[in-house]
């Protein structure tokens, strides 16, 4: 897992919410083995019509969005099936962050399993970094995991602190899950350190 | 009081968990023990990180596999699957369980079928375990007291390799039902109305325990439908304190304790109850008796009203946002505001999945279908949820109603619910289907999908369009 310190990039706004699994990663595609480079498969059927050719309309395919490293979403993000090849193809593409007001509980966990970061911010505060972001294409904004924060270089809801010509949030995260984050440490390493207390356990089950 | 005489007052989630928890990490984490695990076809990438690490997996017979999501439903010959990539998955759970040594129902056994109807048929899910799999529909399990939940790709191999996994202790959630169900609704229609009141992500971040007097009423096949819908409401787990109902369905199955140790179990069992003054961090209150049959309208589970009302109309959305998504929601399904569900014509008609493919659903249906005809012009299949059920089915003569009213009688497994193994809906047919989720794509590229009982399709499948089966169960 590659660690993650902070990232300074463009932001995609997905401006619906309950955008589920099914959606970020097709299920006629979680055959693929993990070799495959699944951010070709990210919103598949969002992005491309039919006949193959660009969904003009999907923000991914609209100009200054295409290198889009973090992503601004509604309620429910990532809600459904447990596929972890729908963090996979976020992360496959290049997305290394995803803000919402509300993720689905196995997609959070599986993103902790890939390096892939989410943030849970209230929904008036994301809601004024898509409107932002819808505003300006390419807008970028920064991520920083050690001081927890997410900057976004215009004014925003009233609640943040508003710094000169940036508005800064604040974020939530386990001490542990930024520990393996920062330094990329994986935690079935972690977990087989503590065999023996697992073995005792067992001993004294049933 | 101090702590040592106070009586401390447990919900049965908190003591299935007490019980499973090794130790908690610095962030407030718990590593549980793993009672049970269960594997289907899409594990091929968990075993492979094992490899990738030269791990094995630790405790194989706490791992029972079956495969589901690539299998054929017209033919019980992997061969037959035209893919080689899909085939391979079917074929690598196979390879890696003989490996292990992980018990396998393969496609030749007569017990294989959707991993959520095969455990609990076989008395593998049992009251008080942790049970988890790599799929969303874990949450099945939980209707036998079992706390059971879904995990991803990289928890699969964690299990595998340790017998746990790490977890954030999630919040609880009662929804206590009331009331008696009428006739022609079902538990499907309760979950959906759930879902309904609280919204797709209503339940996220908990576990909900389901209780209060309607429950007690309810089959256990009825339990195991509201279950495995509680991740439809972002539900971690959904559970129910087990009951004789739950003793008498897993009494003399195959893997459940036998003579003096059933005895024993049930003795321990019917202590999983939540204490009386046990407290949850959110009540809700369902009134089963003023359900109608639902069916949904949108691509989302929570898009779920009576069969008896209109299309919304965007324009009464409470904000901008949900507008949007009403309004991308009725293009995409091809419906107008203000249109009766009851005039939508239908294309094809699916009774199965890990919802509503169990041996009840298939009777509710029967009772619609019987002396009827499916509509011209609809595709109707019957996909029953495992091998016993669709012998016990055949035993009871149900499979004559069905073909003879012009319904495809397939063969067990996961088929349409999201047509992995390449059974579809085609680009703009709309489905009338028992399944559980009704996403954008889920039956294929393009399908609409109106989620409902399996009476309900039933219904929409003899009349052509969507129905109210109330009128069809009238005077029979
Ligand atoms: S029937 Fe559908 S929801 Fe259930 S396990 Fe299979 S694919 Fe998943």
């Amino acid at each position: 897992m590659e660690p993650f310190k902070s990232l300074r990039a463009v932001a995609l706004p997905i401006a619906q919410p309950n955008l589920d699994t099914d959606q970020i990663l097709p299920a006629r595609f979680l055959h693929k083995p993990r070799a495959e480079n699944f951010g070709e498969y990210l919103f598949r059927d969002l992005r491309f019509r039919r006949d193959g050719s660009d969904n003009p309309d999907f923000i991914l395919n609209k100009p200054g969005y295409r290198a889009a490293r973090i992503v601004l979403a509604e309620e429910n993000f990532g809600c459904g099936s447990s596929r972890e090849h729908a963090v996979w193809a976020l992360y496959d593409y290049g997305i290394r962050a995803v803000i919402a007001p509300s993720m689905g509980d196995i997609f959070v966990s599986n993103a902790a399993k890939n390096g892939l970061l989410t943030i849970v911010l209230p929904a008036p505060a994301v809601a004024g970094m898509i409107q932002a972001a819808l505003a300006e294409p390419g807008l970028q904004i920064t991520v920083d995991l050690e001081a927890q924060s997410v900057t976004m270089p215009v004014p925003g809801a009233a609640s943040a602190a508003t710094l000169g010509s940036v508005t800064q949030f604040n974020f939530e995260i386990d001490a542990y899950r930024q520990r393996c984050l920062l330094s990329g440490l994986d935690e079935l390493g972690y977990t087989l350190t503590l065999l023996d207390s697992i073995e005792t356990f067992e001993r004294g089950y049933r | 009081m101090s702590p040592e005489t106070s009586h401390q007052a447990h919900t049965l989630f908190e003591k299935i968990w007490r019980r499973h928890a090794i130790q908690v990490r610095e962030d407030g984490q718990t590593l549980l023990y793993v009672d049970s695990h269960f594997l289907q076809d899409g594990s091929a990438p968990a075993f492979e990180l094992l490899r990738q690490r030269g791990l094995e997996p630790r405790v194989p017979h706490r791992s029972f596999a079956t495969p589901d999501h690539y299998v054929p439903t017209d033919t019980r010959d992997l061969a037959s699957i035209a893919d080689p990539e899909k085939r391979a998955m079917a074929e690598a759970l196979r390879r890696d369980s003989a490996a292990a040594g992980i018990r396998f129902f393969g496609l030749d056994d007569p017990r294989q079928g959707i991993v959520h109807v095969v455990a609990p048929e076989q008395g593998l899910s049992q009251p008080g375990m942790l049970i988890v799999c790599g799929d969303s529909h874990t949450s099945t399990h939980g209707a036998l007291g079992a706390l059971a939940f879904g995990i991803g790709t990289t928890e699969v191999a964690h299990v595998l390799a340790t017998q746990t996994l790490w977890q954030r202790k999630p919040r609880t959630l009662r929804v206590l039902l009331e009331g008696k169900l009428h006739e022609g609704v079902s538990a499907k229609d309760i979950i959906l109305a759930i879902i309904a009141k609280i919204g797709a992500a209503g339940a996220t971040g908990h576990v909900i325990e389901y209780a209060g007097p309607a429950l007690a009423t309810l089959s256990m096949e009825a339990r195991l439908t509201i279950c495995n819908m509680t991740i439809e409401a972002g539900g971690r787990a959904g559970m129910m304190a087990p009951d004789a109902t739950t003793f008498a369905y897993l009494k003399g199955r195959p893997f459940a304790p036998q003579g003096e140790e059933w005895n024993r179990a049930v003795e321990r069992w019917r202590g999983l109850s939540s204490d009386p003054d046990a407290t949850f961090d959110k009540e809700v209150s369902l009134n089963v008796s003023e359900i109608a049959p639902m069916v949904t309208w949108g691509n989302s589970p929570e898009d779920a009203v009576a069969v008896t009302a209109r299309v919304p109309d965007p324009a009464t959305a409470s904000s901008a946002e949900r507008r949007d998504a009403m309004l991308r929601a009725l293009r995409y399904m091809g419906l107008e505001p203000g249109m009766a569900l009851t005039d939508l014509k239908i294309d094809r008609a699916f009774i199965g999945s890990c919802t509503n493919g169990r041996l009840e659903d298939l009777e509710s249906a029967v009772a619609v279908v019987r002396g009827r005809k499916v509509a011209t012009g609809v595709e109707a299949w019957v996909v029953p949820g495992s091998g016993p059920v669709k012998r016990e089915a055949e035993a009871r003569g149900l499979d004559r109603v069905f073909k003879e009213a012009g319904f495809q009688w397939r063969e067990a497994g996961c088929s349409l619910c999201l047509g992995t193994n390449g059974d579809l809906v085609a680009p703009g047919q709309r489905c009338a289907s028992s399944t559980n989720r009704n996403f954008v794509g889920r039956q294929g590229p393009g399908s609409r999908t109106h989620l409902m009982s399996p009476a309900m399709v039933a219904a929409a499948a003899v009349s052509g369009r969507l129905a109210d089966v109330r009128r069809l169960l009238e005077g029979r």
